[in-house]
């Protein structure tokens, strides 16, 4: 198998609202222009394009289409699309890397939640035929499985809220989170409920954002990057859609994933939970102990642009290599309801 | 700077989907108020039913009747409720076990209050009046440890439509919004690509050859040529006028890419490549931020423009 490394990350500001319109170009330009500049190539450089994003966040059809004159597509570009979250258009980029007809691929996710209710939006998700007419919201469902926690003694409302202060403050290192502070958790749980058991510190903000990784194989990883994240363990699983069938307080798929890339030993996770009892749920699905540093970012509670955050927890997680901070890193990203299904993405450096 | 405009845009369909022999006998029955659940190749009942086992992937094809009447599993609450949630009011999104089943259907339950609801809350379904084949034929749950009103006859279904209304705040790009601005003023804005020096009319939040904005702001005539054209015979929903009539691609003087409008004034069988056209303005009251304001283009009685100077732009 080839050497496949991540070389490049950047990411725009997570901010509440931006001005700019659904397609993402005026997020991705600067970011485009950021990753490619930091590595020194342009995008005639690049071997193939994969984004991820969603016409129904965006409420225009074809969306990602339009996203393709961030690029400049001329000449032509080979350039793909998943309507998933874009850590699994990294996945795609990365298999294609591995058949060895290219040596660089930039990968990009964006949303603009702001733009829509996005608790409705994520009914569209749903089992078309027997729940997305109910319109669930995703506060109302992740409450739920809080509360099978809560009961069942796997977590409770003062390990949630400790969970979000560890987020905000964690993210006062990040110059581009959305929410950061010190909070005290006890006073967090005096705050009311907005889909009990789940209090507003429980769920990721709403968030307009982009982000964009650069992969580079072997010798070129070598060139662009002085210390490459070579992905070691490239894995993802998915779970029932039909979650009354589930076990809610735990993710078969999440186990499965990180056993398979190789889990074990990391010093740093970077995890996609957009609730505060999931963050809890994914350490012990992932078997992450006290040791690992989970989350350096401040993780999608500090700020969860949809389409990219899952993106952003590879990214955050390969500059811990980059920087020498650490030698073996952990991404995950997760899509689909409460944790239906999950990737993982196991980084290490070399020296 | 001002922020570029913006306005509500509300995205509605309604999406209709045949339903199979599972799905089908399964809303067919909640029509009739009876709920089914199928077994699973663990002997587990599934309601809802699936058509194929969550672990073994077996096809699934043993019905087994159950109750309207179950057990809370877990729950949570909504104190506002958003629009076509199944209540108006306070309510609990709720994991329903119910009896004779081994998992759990999502549905709400009417609590009033959620100090009412606990893990192990004995619930039952309350049914619509007027039930179509919908798992919303179910209009909620509510507290109770008895029955359900009982079953009544009904004819099948084989298809369900779910009406889909979403609401966004649709923004203009930065380069939008100075063209949408001068349109209100009957004035032509396009933006100059800062590398290629392409213009752009309407403008693109970037340049799609470069992937740089477009910074550079331009004033076009509303005069032009005609790159191509189609006569439209075809008759359609919400036509303008009567068919036959030319839609053309028109390029603007200084412009690099032509746009599609309406042309008038010329019988089909005359339009030409290269024709020299202009704008008819509507009145003046009437104009807002929209191509609209254009009514038509009509030949403007120059000479045609040679093929060399649009032949770039087809």
């Amino acid at each position: 198998m080839r050497d496949i490394a991540v070389v490049g990350f950047a990411q725009t500001p997570c901010v509440r609202e931006t001005d700019g319109t659904t397609n993402g170009v005026e997020m991705l330009v600067p970011i485009f222009h950021e990753v490619l500049g930091g590595l020194g190539i342009t995008k005639t450089d690049i071997g193939f394009w994969c984004s991820g994003s969603s016409d129904y966040l965006a409420g225009r059809a074809f969306s990602f289409v339009s996203a393709v004159d961030a690029i400049g597509a001329f000449p032509p570009i080979a350039e793909s699309h998943v309507e998933m979250d874009a850590a699994w258009a990294l996945y795609e980029a990365w298999v294609k890397l591995l058949c060895g007809e290219i040596d660089t691929a930039l990968v990009y996710g964006f949303g603009k939640s702001s733009a829509g209710q996005l608790r409705r939006v994520m009914a569209m998700q749903l089992d078309p035929y027997l729940v997305t007419p109910l319109w669930p919201d995703s506060l109302g469902l992740a409450g739920i499985q809080a509360r099978m926690g809560i009961e069942n003694g796997l977590w409770d409302e003062r390990s949630m809220a400790a969970v979000a202060a560890q987020s905000r403050s964690a993210a006062l290192s990040n110059p581009l989170a959305q929410l950061s502070g010190e909070v005290d958790a006890d006073e967090l749980l005096t705050l009311p409920y907005v889909a009990d058991p789940l209090r507003r510190h429980d769920c990721a903000p709403i968030t307009d954002g982009a982000a964009t990784i650069v992969l580079a194989a072997g010798d070129r990883a070598r060139e662009l990057c002085e210390r490459p994240a070579w992905i070691t363990g490239f894995e993802h699983r998915t779970d029932s859609p039909s979650f009354g069938t589930r076990d809610l307080t735990t993710s078969p798929s999440a186990v499965a994933a990180g056993k398979a890339a190789g889990a074990d030993g990391v010093q740093v996770a970077e995890l996609h939970a957009p609730f505060t009892h999931q963050e809890i749920l994914l350490r012990q699905a992932l078997g992450l102990g006290d040791e690992v540093t989970v989350n350096p970012s401040g993780g999608v509670l500090a700020g969860n642009p949809m389409f990219a955050a899952g993106l952003a927890r590879i990214g955050e997680a390969a500059r811990r290599i980059h920087d020498g901070s650490a030698t073996k890193v952990l991404g995950h990203a997760t899509s689909g309801p409460l944790l239906q299904q999950n990737l993982v993405c196991v980084m290490e450096g070399r020296e | 700077m001002t922020r570029p405009l913006s306005a509500p845009l509300d995205v509605g369909f309604d999406y209709t989907r045949s339903l199979g022999p599972t799905l089908g006998r399964f809303l067919s029955d909640l029509r009739r108020r009876k709920v089914t659940g199928i077994r699973g190749s663990d002997g587990r009942v599934h309601v809802p039913p699936l058509e194929y086992d969550p672990v073994t992937a077996e096809r699934l094809s043993e019905f087994v009747d159950v109750t309207a009447t179950g057990v809370v599993r877990g729950w949570s609450w909504i104190p506002e409720p958003l629009e076509g949630q199944p209540l108006d009011r306070p309510f609990a999104w709720a994991l329903i076990q119910l009896d004779g089943a081994d998992t759990s259907l999502l549905h709400a339950v009417d609590a009033g209050s959620p100090d009412q609801m606990s893990t192990g809350t004995r619930v039952r379904a309350r049914w619509r009046d007027e039930r179509v084949g919908a798992i919303t034929d179910i209009e909620c749950f509510e507290i109770s440890d008895e029955p359900a009103d009982p079953p009544v006859e009904a004819e099948a279904v084989t298809m369900v439509t779910t009406p889909v209304n979403l609401h966004y705040t649709h923004s203009a790009s930065p380069t939008e919004d100075p063209f949408l601005r001068g349109l209100m003023e009957g004035r032509l804005i396009a933006q100059r690509c800062p590398v290629c020096e392409k213009v752009y009319f309407p403008p693109r939040p970037a340049c799609p050859v470069d992937g740089v904005p477009t910074t550079d702001q331009i004033e076009l005539s509303d005069r032009g040529t005609i790159t191509t054209y189609c006569v439209v015979n075809v008759p359609f929903l919400g036509q303008r006028i009567p068919p036959p009539y030319v839609s053309a691609y028109v390029l603007l003087d200084g412009a690099d890419i032509p746009f599609l409008h309406l042309l008038l004034g010329v019988a089909p069988e005359d339009v030409r490549m290269g024709m020299r056209v202009e704008a008819v303005w509507k009145p003046r009251e009437e104009w807002g931020p929209t191509m609209q304001n254009i009514d038509h283009f009509r030949p403007s009685g120059e000479p045609d423009a040679p093929f060399d100077s649009y032949s770039q732009h087809l």
